[in-house]
């Protein structure tokens, strides 16, 4: 799996080029690799943006504006769930849960977290991003890298950013506080 | 039950020389194989019946135990427990849900209820996911009729479903000539795909995308290219993976069925053939733990088309311009008489081919003996091994040794081409028993792994005098089996290979007397071989004279050589194929799904086919009849006489 995402940050999407080295690597078939990398969504078998978009939908998320979010955006970028745009910058894919739902409504773009959004910070994003110059994510590192450098991290390529930034903020340590004030 | 099933199979080891005709006649059930050793037997309660069970059964299993049976897609007796259809729901005593019962194993004291509102509801509930995306177009789908899907949607489906939304559709993959997809009615049980991984051992078919996007595929649109994947169209409960060749040609309710045996190789797989009227339309397995388990391989499946083309239906006569000549069969037979008694006994030469049943060989034997002719052979390069005994020539450990044996070796044998069925039986004993294979001869591309241990006839000389490296890990072995081709004795060095065999038998565990195990096997190409074997046939060192009269019994791979050019050539058989070329004088004959007759396989085992279809032409019936009347001897004037003389001969 490490080499699956390490196709991808060489290709941008799993390629069938990529099936085939890492299937001859690992000596699998190459069925094998595909049912692998068709069954889970961080795995593309169609190029996504340099900067890949997810917005949530799920229960909590879509009742805090998270639909509303990603009809917006759709919109704004005139493309359909799952698109690029032209340019290949930006791609909008629709989440089911970004576990993160004590920050709701959450949009990632290449796997980062952006809480508490709105339609109009998500738009900003999604522009800042097809410029060439994304805002900095809610928490996590100080910089948004491209879907290639975040696939590279996945594939176990450290780039020394995961540890930047607020890793656990306040609401997510809310419930285990109140749990912990509970038992006094 | 299961106790007594596995004593059953030790005492058979050791009882390999003794087929007795009462095995004609088998019964079509599965057994099951305990995945562990058994250890603990416990009861468990099927809807308050209590019935004793092994651990390592499955509520399932437990319940098919103890008759009660439960609606299934995805679970198959020899494949891996999958798990993922949920048909197989049924409610536990003690549990709030209900529980899959192929996937969960029994324990002590177990309450299952089978049939219960509950288990009704539930099943009904998955109907009716698995209904979701399935197509309605039952009456233009090659399943209707034998359907699982239909069938248990009789029982448990409601008449009128709840989807509003659009039902899916999945394209077609084109996978080869044999198999026709539909992927749209497709349940995803993955039994297909098991089946290709554990049984055929090639990884061609996977399960791509999950949820609503979920497909059987291939990796880019790819063949699947095995020598056995006809059984999966068996295996598929719906109408998902169909006969191609077959497809819209006959509805399942018009089909006759006929329990034969087929004989495109030595292993005499038991086949059910299934015929409309006078034509066969299609061919599948039938159960038999012993020899085929329940796979046959896609020639077995597909080799009856050429049944219909190049029939030899009138008997010929060729004429001196070259053109032949039609006959009425007495005239025929008149003729052969005359040429077969025009000459001296040793002038005649027999050649038996490789479809001949026991009793043809033995009216042909007959025959030629009455004419004082001994120059008989059912062999093409003439192996030197003799039939004095029938463990020179047999598959000692029989077909189920192979999963006895801990060692196998095979001596100049690619089992994939020789025997696919035998193959996915080594196979499974490779996943299960953890056997170790080894080969001697050219590698082939086998689906299992293996040690290559040389190409030569020194590197069995090796191992028979325990100097090679592989010595060490054969000594070790228990109960090791060879398996020898029947082809790599063909070799000019033929003789040298068998007695280095038979030396190595002797210097190792290959022939344990303790364990009452011979571990030297022979797999024959050709399914007549055994039997003429077993009549004594043996080739007698070429006669001086040459040859004036050849009698080819539906011979059709001879050398070329072993046909003199001015002899008067007979052929006896059902194509015109090799053999007819030759042919100055043609009698038509019937093909293996055309008569009633004894075939003897590899292991020894006598199996009598039944007759499916006509021949094209009433002549061909008279084939046996027509040597009969050559003979001149009483006997052969009724074919039950034929064959109760033929049994004795099979000791």
């Amino acid at each position: 799996m490490p080499l699956l995402h390490f196709v991808q940050s060489i290709d941008g999407y799993v390629t069938n080029e990529g099936i085939e080295v890492i299937a001859q690597k690992l000596e699998l078939a190459t069925a094998e690799v595909t049912a692998v990398s068709t069954f889970y969504t961080q795995y593309k078998s169609k190029p996504v943006g340099e900067y890949h978009v997810g917005i949530c939908t799920n229960t909590l998320c879509a009742v805090m504006g998270g639909d509303a979010i990603f009809e917006s955006i759709k919109e704004h970028l005139d493309i359909e769930n799952d698109g690029v745009t032209a340019d290949g910058k930006v791609s909008v894919e629709h989440i089911e849960c970004n576990a993160a739902c004590d920050y709701a409504p959450v949009v990632m773009a290449n796997w980062e977290f952006y809480d508490n959004q709105t339609v109009e910070s998500a738009k900003a994003l999604v522009d800042g991003a097809r410029a060439g110059n994304p805002p900095a994510p809610t928490r996590g590192p100080s910089r948004l890298v491209t879907y290639k450098e975040a696939s590279a991290v996945l594939a176990g390529l450290d780039d020394g950013l995961a540890r930047e930034g607020v890793q656990v903020g306040e609401p997510t340590l809310l419930g285990l506080k109140l749990s912990k004030e509970g038992k006094q | 039950m299961m106790i007594k099933l596995l004593s059953q199979h030790v005492k058979r080891r050791g009882a390999a020389a003794t087929a007795l005709p009462s095995q004609l006649v088998m019964v079509q059930k599965r057994m099951f194989h305990p995945s562990q050793q058994m250890s603990q037997q416990f009861n468990v309660y099927i809807d308050g019946k209590p019935i004793k069970v092994d651990a390592s059964y499955t509520i399932y299993q437990a319940c098919t135990e103890a008759g009660v049976e439960i609606p299934r897609f995805c679970y198959h007796e020899r494949l891996s427990v999958a798990g993922n259809c949920r048909m197989c729901l049924v409610e536990v005593e003690g549990s709030p849900k209900p529980i899959a019962s192929c996937a969960t194993n029994v324990r002590p004291d177990l309450k299952v209820i089978t049939k219960s509102e509950k288990t009704r509801i539930a099943r009904g509930g998955v109907m009716e996911f698995l209904l979701a995306n399935h197509p309605l177009d039952c009456p233009i789908c090659d399943q209707g009729g034998e359907c699982d899907l239909q069938d248990i949607s009789v029982v448990y489906g409601y008449t009128e479903g709840r989807m509003m939304e659009y039902k899916r559709a999945v394209e077609d993959k084109n996978i080869g000539p044999l198999i026709k997809t539909s992927m749209t009615r497709c349940i995803h049980c993955t039994r297909c795909v098991r089946f290709t991984e554990q049984i055929a051992g090639e990884f061609t078919l996977g399960q791509v995308g999950r949820g609503k996007t979920n497909e059987i595929s291939t990796y880019i649109e790819n063949m699947v290219t095995n020598e056995l994947s006809g059984n999966v169209v068996d295996l598929c409960p719906v109408g998902a993976l169909n006969n191609l060749p077959y497809s819209f040609t006959a509805r399942p309710w018009e089909l006759k069925s006929n329990y034969t045996v087929d004989v495109m190789d030595s292993l005499g797989s038991n086949i059910d053939v299934h015929t409309r009227g006078s034509d066969t339309m299609r061919i599948l397995p039938r159960i038999n733990d012993e020899v085929n388990e329940e796979w046959i391989s896609d020639k077995s499946r597909h080799a009856f088309d050429g049944l219909r083309k190049q029939r030899l239906h009138i008997p010929l006569l060729r004429q001196p311009d070259g053109s032949f000549k039609e006959l009425t069969l007495q005239e025929a037979l008149s003729t052969a008489a005359e040429k077969l008694s025009s000459v001296k006994g040793d002038e005649i030469q027999g050649i038996i081919g490789q479809f001949n049943d026991v009793e043809s060989i033995l009216a042909f034997k007959d025959l030629l003996n009455r004419l004082n002719c001994e120059n008989i052979d059912v062999r093409t390069n003439a192996p030197k091994y003799s039939a004095d005994f029938r463990s020179q020539y047999l598959m000692n450990s029989r077909i189920t040794g192979i999963d006895e044996t801990d060692l196998l070796i095979l001596v100049g044998c690619n089992p994939r081409n020789e025997s696919p069925v035998l193959n996915a039986r080594i196979r499974k004993a490779v996943g299960v028993n953890g056997l170790k294979v080894a080969v001697l001869g050219s590698a082939p591309n086998l689906p299992y792994n293996y040690t290559h241990l040389g190409n030569t006839p020194q590197t069995l000389k090796d191992l028979a005098d325990g100097t090679h490296p592989f010595s060490a890990e054969l000594a070790k072995a228990e109960l090791p089996m060879i398996l020898l081709s029947g082809t790599a004795l063909e070799r000019t060095d033929g003789q040298a290979i068998l007695n280095l065999v038979y030396k190595l038998g002797e210097t190792t565990n290959v022939i344990n007397k303790k364990e009452k195990w011979n571990g030297i096997n022979i797999l024959h190409s050709e399914a007549s071989r055994v039997g003429a074997l077993d009549l004594g046939i043996v080739p007698k060192q070429s006669t001086k004279t040459k040859a004036k009269v050849v009698y080819l019994l539906g011979a059709d791979n001879f050398r070329h050589e072993e046909i003199p050019e001015d002899a008067f050539v007979i052929y006896q058989g059902h194509t015109g194929d090799e053999g007819a070329y030759y042919a100055d004088l043609i009698i038509p004959g019937a093909s293996y799904l055309e008569k009633q007759a004894l075939f003897v396989n590899t292991d020894g085992r006598p199996q009598q086919t039944r007759s499916a279809q006509a021949p094209p032409s009433p002549t061909t019936a008279w084939m046996r009849c027509a040597l009969a009347s050559l003979s001149w001897h009483p006997i052969w004037q009724s074919l039950t006489s034929l064959r109760a003389v033929a049994l004795r001969n099979l000791r």
